[in-house]
Formats: structure tokens, sequence, C-alpha cells
């Protein structure tokens, strides 16, 4: 299982009604690729996320499924519309079951 | 060497991987841009973007690595555009290629060569 994982979001705070802003994500994981072997060749266990998704008071900004070859510390930049005030949702879920969650609150004036 | 080829003979290529995502239709729309740099100095992040007003979903794929694909893009009700940006692992140089599925059932595809100086898929 991944240890130290992280997630970091950057969302603006304010928002005109139907604005569309950029989101950032980061989170450190190591992205294991399931090819790399170790110092004995023998081949180091896959370990990923595998999928990430953004949601607004419920409803989907986009829902990425990742392999392997996705970095490590996997990073998106997206769009997203702000209809009115809520809270942004961010899930990324790992091959081990765990799921990363963090969330933002936008006003909108 | 016996369970390098076992995999190999298991992973799927990248033109199966795009009958599967198109239901093998026709690659016959524009209007996707794929943004990859041209010389990538480390494999194991390459920098890249994908642009396609309208679409529904995006896949990357990296046809010359062990496992061609990369990832799925869906774009929500909510999606202020249909772009996206990540970083991916390339294990050496090869052509990047993007397939949109629009919201018209048509598909668009990109694609970008990038030489890799440092692979970035070996232990």
């Amino acid at each position: 299982m991944a240890e130290n994982v992280t997630p970091r979001v950057r969302v603006p705070k304010e928002a005109a009604a139907g604005e569309v802003i950029t989101i950032k994500t980061l989170i450190s994981h190591p992205m294991e690729s399931g090819q790399r072997k170790d110092k004995e060749g023998n081949l180091i266990p896959r370990s990923i996320i595998n999928r990430f998704t953004c949601a607004f008071n419920g409803e989907t900004v986009i829902d990425v499924a990742m392999e392997p070859a996705i970095s490590t510390n996997p990073y998106f930049e997206f769009q997203a519309k702000v209809p009115q005030s809520g809270t942004f949702t961010f899930t990324w879920i790992d091959d081990d079951g765990s799921t990363y969650e963090d969330s933002k609150d936008i006003a909108v004036a | 060497t016996v369970m390098l080829g076992a995999r190999m003979a298991l992973a799927k290529s990248a033109e199966e991987m795009i009958a599967a995502f198109t239901g093998g239709a026709q690659i016959t729309g524009e209007g996707l841009t794929l943004t990859a740099p041209e010389i990538a100095e480390n494999g194991n992040t390459v920098p890249v973007e994908v642009d396609a007003p309208g679409a529904e979903a995006i896949m990357i794929l990296a046809t010359g690595n062990p496992n061609p694909d990369v990832g799925v893009f869906h774009f929500g009700p909510l999606a202020g555009a249909q772009m996206a940006s990540t970083r991916i692992r390339l294990a050496g140089t090869q052509e990047v290629v993007a397939i949109a599925r629009m919201s018209d059932g048509s598909f668009a595809r990109a694609a970008q060569e990038v030489k890799v100086t440092i692979g970035g898929c070996g232990g």
C-alpha cells in the first residue's frame, strides 16, 4: 500500500455565476508501474491510483481512468463551470481499494 | 525472458485499444488538439494536454510503451471545457496519440511524435 499519500488541490475561492475556472490537482503517490525490477531482478508489483474524479455539488466535472503510464505524483489540470456556490469534491481511487479525498468550497457573489 | 514474453503477449496493441474505444467506427472528425513537447529530456514525466470542444471522452495512448494505454478523460456536465493536462511516462521516442469521442458520436484523432532522451519505463 502506498504511504504518505497527500492530495493537493488549487481552486479559486470565488467566482461569478456560470464562470469557468481552472483547477489543478496533485497527489503524492509512487504510481509503481508493475514493470520495474528490484536489485534482485524481481518484478516490483503494480500499485497505482487507477481513477480520479472531480464533482461539484455531486455533479461530475471530470472522471479519469488512469493507467501505469501516468507519472509519479499524478497531476491534472482541467476546467469547471461554477453555476452557484458550492463544494468541489476530489476522489482518487487506489489499486488497493483505498480512496483519498479532498474538497474545496467556492462562493458565487 | 519467458515471463517477459508472456506479458508482451497479454499487452493489447494501440490499434486494439483504439478499436475498443471507437467500437470500430471510422475516425473522421477534426477538432482534437494534442499538445506535447517535440523533445522530452525525461521520459518519466512528459507534459501532455488534450483539448476537444464538444468531446464526451478523450483517450491518450503512448504507442511505443510496453502497455500503450495511458488514460481516458470523461467529461461531465460541469466540465468548463473538454480539455485536460497531465504528465505521462514514455519508454522512449514514440508517437503519442489521442482519440476523442464527440457528443454527436463521431471520433477525432491527433498525434505528436515525442523524442525522449531518457526513457521512463525502466528500472
